[in-house]
């Protein structure tokens, strides 16, 4: 069965641009990371797309090693996120601003 | 004679001992050693002079090979002594009278905290006074050039603990080192020009190579002049000098008035033969004399300050040497070299006799009616005065003036000798204003104390001289005699004697006693007085300023100086490399207010940022 591949192609494009806009538009880290993994899964779903469209399986190989670095992502992230929480008693990535340039 | 090389030798080694080991001496081993070294010296040097006139040597030429000092293809630089007439006679003024004067200063400087300092100083200036006339080499003059312009500066500003004496010893070592530029130029175009330095060599390949009147020979003779000018204090170049009255009075007596103003001379004299040479730089000297003597006489007239009247009398005479010499009368400029070294040594000391009584009060004004109260130092200034004066027939000065005048008119120059009777006149009338103001009238402030032999000897053994040692040569109608131009002659060349009119003769007789009469007029008027409480009239204080020439060259090169300093002093040259590094501090500045902390914004701009990559990638 084969399905035209623009059509998950499309899709993976509207999840990566709507990640996007959660990262830019999101205070809460807890939804930046969401966002993150939205993004990674549109990049995962245009993988396996690009490996049916060719008709390879190195596609799906890369869909694995995506969902791993996910999951590694996540658990680091939440790491931060919990670290953050302690320190700053707060969600906001902007909160953490001590980088800044101070003028 | 083969103690030659001990003359300045000595001298130098009381300078190194006193330097090294001074303070830990003790007054009176200071004072022995520096007396001591310059009197051993003026021993030598009187035993070689009496050695000379009975035996001269072959060519009345010794020369001292001490060793070479640089030995180049091109230029060879032997330390050599030349001892003719000219040079023996400088070495003979410097070392008596540098000898009396040390003495002098033994008791004089007495209660100073730096005694051993200023023998040290002292003893290195003789030192390099002698080499200097002693040099058979110009290189080895030269260095004896500096070597009195460093003592000058040390011994100006001896006690440096007054930023005034400091900034006037600056001002003579700046002033003359400004004149030593030219003078190592001329060194330098002879030593390329001629291939030697060696003076009677290069005097020699000067009159066989070069024609009379021509550019090469001018231009070397003029930058000579000008390093002579600088040295002798002579206009243009003549502000230093009474700025350097600062030092101690026996300094002043020995630099500033016997021996290292006068080196300008010498130098002249000494390469007289390049000068011949240099027509219109000759000129150049007898003009720039006249003026000199004329302008310094006329500053004379309203100082306040004793010393500064004996400054520009000292500037003054100089003036008469230079205008000696501007003639071709190197024998007359000789003549007044030893009898000025002699009168105005005499001159400081007496001055520097009565301050020391007054707590080393200088204003004129404040001494009066020290006749009485001071007798010996009345005396002693009474005759400086005279000779200075040139007083007919009982002085030294009259004698050597009255060469000088007659040498000038027979030149002949009718101008310069009216300049030269005027300034003789104006001479009379400046110091004996000094003589009523200082010695007679009342008594404005008590004298305390005495003095000691070491005062008393040198002031008698120099007022004897002032009174005596004109009669080495007299005018015509006082028997003509010219023992002293003869004994220059090896050195100088013959002087032709023109006879002189009795008028001219006779005019030089009566200006001083014009003068003398003037000032006594104007004295009993109470003139003199009148002057000191009215406020000085303009043109007063610019005869007092000499004429404003620190106020011309302040305008004319100090201040245009630092203006070019102040300009220069953030480095525009450094305005590349400065302009590059505010260029990244600026980009960093702008660069920086992207770091918000903004983690959405950080996004946005990787957003932004990867867009354009892939554009880029895509499209380009």
């Amino acid at each position: 069965m084969t399905i035209a591949w623009p059509l998950p192609a499309a899709l993976a494009l509207a999840l990566f641009l709507l990640g996007l806009l959660g990262l830019l538009t999101r205070k809460n880290l807890v939804f930046v990371l969401m966002s993150i993994e939205i993004m990674l899964n549109a990049a995962g779903l245009l993988f396996i797309t690009a490996g049916m469209r060719w008709g390879n399986p190195d596609g799906q190989i890369m869909l694995i090693f995506v969902f791993n670095l996910a999951g590694a992502e996540l658990a680091l992230g939440l790491v931060l996120l919990l670290r953050l929480r302690n320190r700053l008693a707060t969600l906001d990535g902007d909160a953490a601003n001590l980088l800044r340039d101070t003028p | 004679m083969t103690l030659l090389w001990l003359i300045p030798f000595l001298p130098l080694l009381g300078a190194t001992i006193l330097g090294l080991a001074g303070p830990t001496l003790g007054h009176r081993a200071s004072a022995i050693i520096g007396t001591a070294s310059v009197g051993l010296a003026a021993l030598i040097a009187i035993t070689i002079g009496v050695q000379w006139l009975q035996r001269p040597p072959p060519g009345e030429v010794f020369t001292q090979n001490l060793w070479t000092w640089v030995n180049l293809p091109g230029l060879s630089v032997n330390i050599s002594l030349y001892l003719d007439p000219l040079a023996l006679l400088m070495t003979l003024v410097i070392t008596i009278i540098g000898t009396l004067i040390h003495l002098f200063s033994t008791e004089y400087m007495q209660d100073d905290p730096g005694y051993s300092r200023f023998f040290a100083y002292l003893n290195l200036f003789v030192a390099a006074m002698l080499l200097l006339v002693l040099a058979g080499d110009l290189v080895i003059l030269f260095v004896g050039w500096e070597g009195v312009g460093v003592c000058s500066y040390l011994l100006v500003g001896f006690w440096f603990s007054d930023p005034a004496n400091g900034a006037a010893a600056q001002k003579s070592f700046i002033v003359t080192r400004i004149a030593d530029i030219a003078m190592l130029a001329g060194l330098l175009l002879l030593s390329t020009q001629l291939g030697t330095l060696n003076i009677q060599a290069m005097l020699a390949a000067a009159t066989l190579h070069w024609p009379r009147g021509g550019m090469l020979p001018e231009l070397a003779a003029a930058l000579l002049l000008i390093g002579g000018l600088g040295k002798s204090a002579q206009v243009p170049l003549q502000t230093w000098l009474p700025d350097a009255m600062a030092g101690p009075t026996p300094v002043s007596a020995l630099i500033h008035a016997a021996t290292m103003v006068t080196a300008g001379v010498y130098l002249v004299a000494r390469t007289h033969v390049l000068f011949l040479l240099a027509p219109d730089v000759m000129r150049a000297i007898a003009i720039g004399g006249a003026l000199t003597l004329l302008i310094a006489a006329l500053a004379g007239l309203m100082q306040s300050d004793i010393k500064r009247v004996l400054a520009y009398s000292t500037m003054s005479q100089i003036g008469y040497m230079f205008l000696a010499l501007g003639v071709g009368a190197w024998s007359a400029a000789m003549f007044h070299f030893l009898t000025h070294a002699v009168f105005k040594a005499l001159l400081f000391l007496s001055a520097g006799a009565i301050s020391m009584r007054l707590h080393h009060a200088q204003n004129i004004f404040a001494m009066g009616g020290l006749r009485d109260r001071l007798p010996a130092a009345f005396w002693a200034f009474l005759i400086g005065a005279a000779s200075l004066a040139a007083l007919p027939v009982v002085s030294a000065g009259f004698f050597s003036k009255e060469m000088i005048l007659g040498d000038v008119w027979s030149a002949p120059s009718i101008a310069l000798w009216t300049a030269g009777i005027t300034g003789a006149l104006l001479t009379a009338i400046y110091i004996f204003r000094a003589v009523f103001i200082v010695f007679f009238g009342p008594v404005s402030t008590e004298p305390s104390g005495a003095y000691g032999i070491r005062i008393l000897l040198p002031l008698a053994l120099l007022a004897t001289a002032a009174l005596a040692i004109g009669w080495l040569q007299t005018p015509d109608f006082l028997g003509g005699r010219t023992l002293f131009a003869q004994f220059l002659t090896a050195s100088t060349g013959a002087t032709p004697r023109h006879p002189i009119p009795t008028l001219i003769t006779l005019a030089g007789c009566l200006a001083p006693i014009t003068g003398i009469a003037i000032a006594f007029g104007l004295h009993r008027a109470g003139f003199w007085q009148a002057q000191a409480q009215q406020p000085p009239s303009p043109l007063s204080r610019l005869l007092r300023s000499g004429l404003g020439f620190d106020a011309i060259y302040d305008a004319l090169l100090v201040k245009p100086y630092l203006w070019l300093v102040a300009v220069l002093r953030h480095d525009p040259a450094d305005l590349i490399s400065t302009a590059l590094a505010s260029a990244a501090t600026g980009a960093h500045r702008r660069l920086r207010a992207t770091q918000t902390g903004k983690l959405r914004r950080y996004i946005a701009w990787i957003t932004a940022g990867s867009i354009a990559t892939l554009a880029m990638l895509l499209f380009a």
